[in-house]
């Protein structure tokens, strides 16, 4: 039998507020609590269909639904830019079914949802970070089996993911992942910190914000809280290292921050700009310039604040 | 038994956000261990149960989740109240509770007897509440660890004598043991088991 459904008082809405229903929020922050209290430990979780295919960040959605609440900013990022197809949709989620209030600017959002980047400004207390997270399992590629990963992670087991970084070494002279680079937390647990750079990899050590972490489709949380440990791996002779750029971002000049590759023409031109779009925006209207700025402006790409 | 002990008072009146605003509170003490957090919400709470308590298991226990609770507690409107609001089973062992509520004064049960999960799913172990005289007052702990940049002193009053020791005990078996949850009244400070316990005075 199917029933049809008619909404007839349209000022109520067919779903709960956030979308999920109480139950389901119930049964994700009982595992945000475990997670918080486990750091970097992967709590299994019933992961529910969401209204967009998993892949598309339906374990960051699930824990920001759980969490968020009429006093929050939100603020959605996919590799690292407000303004992309992923980004945008999730905040208008959020704004449809939790009538949220958002807003491009780190420093003014109060939950961070985010894909694959964290942002340039530092992150602040009483921010919370969610990530959205495709393979929440750092050993996966090492080790297939689920049953032997867990107990990899139960006994520490974490021989075979230090003989990876030393094969990559032996082979190329440095190790070459360069995003996802796996973490140890609180000393403990070893955690895919999701497919950020490992440029980003330093902002989690320490950071005073809280950081989620969901994946939605391999149904997993785990959680980083305030002020603790995230060391990424390596050795005493090939210490960890950050991405670096030749040039500073060809729009705002800065040359701190992780820059995103862009073909500009068929001739092989190219220019290099920060991924972080709000970042590059607010040192533009601060008055900072780089080298392209006035091509990308006089082409209508951006805005040149500085012009008259 | 008179009439009026078979009541069962009201639970949220508005359950999504003051479920929601509680939740935040929880997940913020046991992100920042030590820190006392408000969780009032207006709620009609039983005899037995901290404001606190009351509202924390209104937001996170249901059907799914096992509470534990005192025998006196349990066979009392407290225990009338959580099955009815949350659907909870109460059970009588405290091995098999996902959510415990103890008297912080009281010398039994020891935190030892709840379950501290296994170490393939430490997520599976117990919540406890200790429901203390006050979150301040006592005598004076040094703690640190995740969610405490360098150390952090609580002063927690009306635990029994071993309390702190048994909470030592919990926070070498990490990543298992149990997380604790100190209530007085309507605030709540968060002791997960990934806290260190520096300084006992």
């Amino acid at each position: 039998m199917t029933v049809h459904q008619s909404i007839t008082d349209e000022t109520r809405p067919a779903y709960n507020y956030a979308y999920l229903d109480e139950q389901t929020k119930r049964m994700i922050r009982r595992a945000l609590l475990k997670a918080v209290a486990i750091p970097g430990y992967q709590v299994p979780f019933g992961s529910r269909e969401m209204p967009l295919a998993r892949g598309w960040g339906t374990g960051g959605i699930q824990v920001t639904a759980a969490i968020i609440g009429p006093d929050d900013t939100l603020k959605v990022i996919d590799q690292g830019a407000d303004d992309t197809t992923n980004a945008v949709s999730i905040r208008r989620f959020f704004e449809r079914t939790a009538d949220a209030r958002t807003t491009e600017a780190t420093d003014e959002a109060t939950i961070i949802q985010t894909r694959h980047r964290i942002p340039e400004a530092p992150l602040k207390a009483g921010q919370i970070m969610v990530y959205q997270v495709p393979q929440p399992e750092p050993l996966r590629k090492l080790e297939p089996r689920e049953a032997e990963t867990r107990k990899m992670h139960a006994w520490a087991e974490y021989g075979l993911m230090q003989v990876k970084l030393y094969e990559n070494i032996a082979r190329f002279g440095e190790v070459t992942t360069t995003y996802d680079y796996p973490v140890m937390v609180n000393g403990r647990y070893v955690m895919a910190p999701s497919p950020i750079p490992k440029f980003d990899n330093p902002k989690m050590q320490m950071s005073p914000a809280l950081q989620l972490f969901g994946a939605g489709r391999e149904k997993r949380i785990y959680a980083v809280p305030p002020h603790t440990s995230v060391r990424s791996l390596d050795f005493d002779d090939h210490p960890f290292r950050i991405q670096s750029w030749e040039q500073p971002c060809a729009l705002c000049g800065a040359a701190d921050s992780y820059l995103d590759e862009v073909v500009i023409d068929d001739q092989g031109g190219r220019m290099f700009v920060c991924s972080d779009s709000h970042h590059c925006e607010t040192r533009r209207a601060d008055g900072h310039r780089g080298a392209m700025l006035a091509d990308a402006s006089a082409l209508h790409l951006v805005e040149d604040e500085a012009k008259p | 038994m008179t009439p009026n002990d078979t009541l069962i008072g009201a639970g949220f009146a508005d359950p999504v956000f003051q479920s929601q605003g509680a939740f935040r509170a929880l997940l913020a003490a046991l992100s920042e261990p030590g820190l006392a957090y408000d969780i009032s919400v207006s709620v009609e709470t039983p005899v037995g149960l901290e404001p606190a308590t009351a509202v924390a298991l209104l937001t996170l226990a249901d059907y799914e989740t096992p509470i534990w609770l005192p025998a006196a507690l349990r066979d009392g409107p407290a225990g009338a109240w959580l099955r009815f609001h949350c659907g909870a089973t109460l059970v009588e062992y405290p091995a098999r509770a996902a959510f415990a509520v103890i008297d912080g004064a009281g010398t039994e049960p020891k935190l030892a007897a709840f379950n501290a999960g296994d170490d393939q799913f430490p997520d599976r172990s117990t919540t406890v509440l200790v429901q203390c005289a006050g979150l301040e007052g006592g005598a004076t702990v040094t703690l640190e660890g995740p969610g405490i940049p360098g150390q952090r002193a609580v002063a927690p009053a009306g635990l029994r004598p071993e309390f702190w020791a048994e909470v030592e005990d919990n926070a070498a078996l990490y990543p298992l043991g149990v997380d604790l949850l100190l209530v007085h009244g309507a605030q709540v400070l968060g002791l997960p088991r990934s806290t260190q316990i520096v300084e006992a005075r």
